[in-house]
């Protein structure tokens, strides 16, 4: 059983009257890598700073190792942060910079001396891959560097919690990928819970134990990085995690599922005889197979050549689906469909019911695709207002 | 027309108001009236040794007295609300918008001996202070004339620095106090050396300071170089011989302070 270290309980937040966080409740466990994913303005950098002290809730209470902790300063609380922007002090170079936390500390009611802080910061330096920086001016770094710096300045003062705010933002996208082993590694090796923000959703998946998907200030759906993708609790989850095709169906009973006047085998139950819902199926979930053998036909209107995939939008009764295949279909063909049962995923209608998971903008998301035949309906605006 | 050519208006403007004179100043210091090269315009400036410390000694004085009263305010004014803020530079600023010698004047009238200070002391029934007419007089005016100065350069600063580097000084356990003294100091230092030149620079040659709150009892090299040039021992070559060397000093102090303020100190442009 995971032992809980940080609680969230009721937590709001609001800014001159306008809410950025909604009754927030979140746990989090030790060594647990939990990420809060979500697009800008979804309130997971307040959410962080909270945790950090930085900010003040407006109501609700925050605990710590079940003590609660809302009036304790950031200075005395057992969490450190890696900053979006590094915030690394310019005036001290990569030594003093690790060793800031240090000269501050107290380790029964003594300061610690020269040589251990010495120690301490070249064995940080060198979990970092920095060894041999120690003089080097925290300007004269790469972005990379200068990341690797801001961990160690912060894992250093082993806290119990590091709180990391966008971290790889600034990045290119290798270096990107090299810091998120390397932080995974970090996680692994040091044992440390980790709170990670960020909005990239690939991130978040390859990287977390738990992911916290939010948006508006109200937390859409906690889970394993493969629960958030298999089982979207709703529109806006399925659409920000990966691509989605959603479309309006209905449950005739327990597993048997309507979309566009056709029933389709699929493994979800438990809703109410002919309820409406919303239904997911990925791109990749879709087979593509001749007209007549096709549960649906449409006709292809786009293509995109995306290296191992051809990216293909299809016309179904006006109802524009993004498909990933091999196979090769030219725009303009009529080709059938056949989706397994497990590649259906049935949710409950929300709020966000037919603001995503149409492809008919698809043509505006990506400017190198040319769809002059296509007009814009009412709902699509509606789609392409919600994602500007 | 190129860019460049952009800049002809400013090279002259150089040429004529700035490099002429310097040339000037050079030719008066190494010649006679006569013509004749010379090095006695020098020998004549120790003389006036008393003059160059006591000039260097009231500058410094006031410079330092600007950075203990203009700091402390232009650190808690960073703080305060931006609308504030912006109300309180405007009134940081809104003296020198009136004339340097009225204000100098007013600061008279206040120090006299029958002024309003003293006028006041009476009322409360305390003794007289005798302050017009001495150097305290003087470094009263250098500080209140100059404290903009002081004051704006390290607000500036102040404000330019990230916020981020405050929330993570306090992340890695700092208390308020070591967050002043471990991040906000050091990176303030800039402004603090620009300010000193901006105090120093000008304190260091007033004239019109020591002649209306010194009364001519308290005598400065702005004064000395004055006198050679306008007053009574007319001798523009010593005037200039003396200009020459307090502009030598004044470049000397100003590379050390910046050696001194390390690498950020790029502001003063040495």
């Amino acid at each position: 059983m995971p032992k809980e270290l940080i609680r969230l309980s009721d937590c709001s937040m609001a800014f001159d009257g306008e809410v950025v966080l909604n009754n927030l409740n979140l746990y989090i466990n030790d060594k647990e890598f939990l990420t809060l994913l979500g697009p800008s303005g979804c309130g997971k950098t307040t959410t962080l700073r909270i945790i950090g002290g930085f900010q003040r809730q407006t109501s609700g209470d925050v605990f710590f190792d079940g003590v609660r902790i809302n009036d304790v300063p950031p200075h005395k609380r057992m969490v450190n942060t890696v900053f979006q922007k590094y915030a690394l002090f310019t005036h001290l170079n990569v030594f003093e910079n690790v060793a800031f936390g240090l000269r501050l500390k107290r380790e029964d009611g003594k300061k610690l001396t020269k040589s251990d802080i010495a120690s301490r910061v070249s064995e940080m330096l060198d979990i970092v891959s920095l060894s041999g920086f120690e003089k080097r001016d925290v300007a004269s770094l790469s972005g990379g560097q200068q990341q690797r710096v801001a961990i160690a300045r912060a894992l250093v003062n082993q806290p119990k919690v590091l709180l990391l705010d966008e971290p790889l933002g600034a990045l290119d996208m290798r270096l990107r990928k090299d810091m998120q082993n390397e932080l995974k590694r970090i996680q692994q090796t040091t044992g440390i819970t980790f709170v990670y923000v960020t909005h990239d959703q690939e991130e978040a998946l390859a990287m977390s134990d738990t992911v916290v998907v939010m948006e508006k200030g109200v937390i859409q759906q906690i889970g394993t990085p493969e629960d958030i993708y298999n089982e979207p609790k709703n529109a806006f989850v399925a659409d920000f995690i990966g691509e989605s095709n959603i479309v309006d169906g209905c449950m005739h009973s327990d597993g048997v599922v309507e979309i566009f006047g056709r029933k389709f085998a699929c493994l979800d139950k438990g809703f109410a005889p002919m309820e409406h819902v919303d239904v997911v199926i990925r791109p990749e979930d879709v087979d593509i197979v001749d007209v007549k053998d096709g549960m649906l036909t449409g006709t292809v209107t786009n293509i995109t050549f995306k290296g191992m995939l051809y990216d293909i939008i299809v016309d179904f009764k006006g109802f524009k689906w993004l498909i990933q295949t091999t196979d090769l279909s030219p725009v303009g063909s009529k080709i059938g469909i056949k989706i397994d049962p497990d590649g259906i995923h049935i949710m409950k209608k929300s709020e966000f019911s037919g603001v995503f998971g149409d492809y008919s903008s698809y043509s505006a998301e990506y400017d190198d695709i040319s769809d002059v035949e296509y007009e814009p309906d009412g709902s699509d605006s509606e789609a392409a207002a919600y994602e500007t | 027309m190129k860019p460049k050519h952009f800049t002809i208006p400013y090279i002259g403007w150089m040429a004529v108001f700035v490099v002429a004179p310097i040339v000037l100043i050079f030719v008066y210091a190494f010649t006679t009236a006569s013509g004749e090269l010379t090095l006695a315009n020098f020998a004549r400036i120790a003389g006036f040794a008393s003059v160059f410390v006591n000039s260097f000694r009231l500058a410094l004085i006031a410079t330092l007295i600007c950075i203990i009263i203009g700091y402390p305010v232009a650190y808690i004014l960073s703080k305060e609300k931006m609308r504030i803020q912006r109300l309180i530079v405007m009134l940081i600023m809104l003296p020198l918008w009136m004339n340097f010698l009225l204000r100098t004047y007013a600061w008279m009238s206040i120090l006299e001996n029958t002024g309003l200070l003293n006028r006041f002391l009476a009322f409360v029934g305390l003794p007289m202070l005798r302050i017009i007419n001495t150097q305290v007089a003087v470094v009263i005016g250098m500080v209140y004339n100059f404290l903009p100065f002081m004051i704006l350069p390290i607000y500036s600063v102040i404000m330019k620095i990230d916020k981020s580097l405050l929330e993570a000084a306090r992340d890695l356990g700092a208390p308020p106090l070591s967050v002043f003294s471990k991040v906000v100091f050091p990176l303030s230092l800039p402004g603090v050396l620009s300010g000193m030149t901006m105090v120093f620079v000008p304190a260091v040659s007033t004239f019109v300071i020591t002649q209306l709150l010194g009364g001519g009892m308290v005598i400065l090299l702005g004064d000395l170089i004055e006198m050679q040039f306008l007053g009574a021992a007319f001798n523009p070559h010593v005037g200039s011989a003396v200009a020459l060397v307090m502009m030598f000093i004044v470049i000397v102090f100003m590379y050390v302070m910046n050696k001194f303020g390390g690498g950020e100190g790029r502001t003063v442009g040495l």
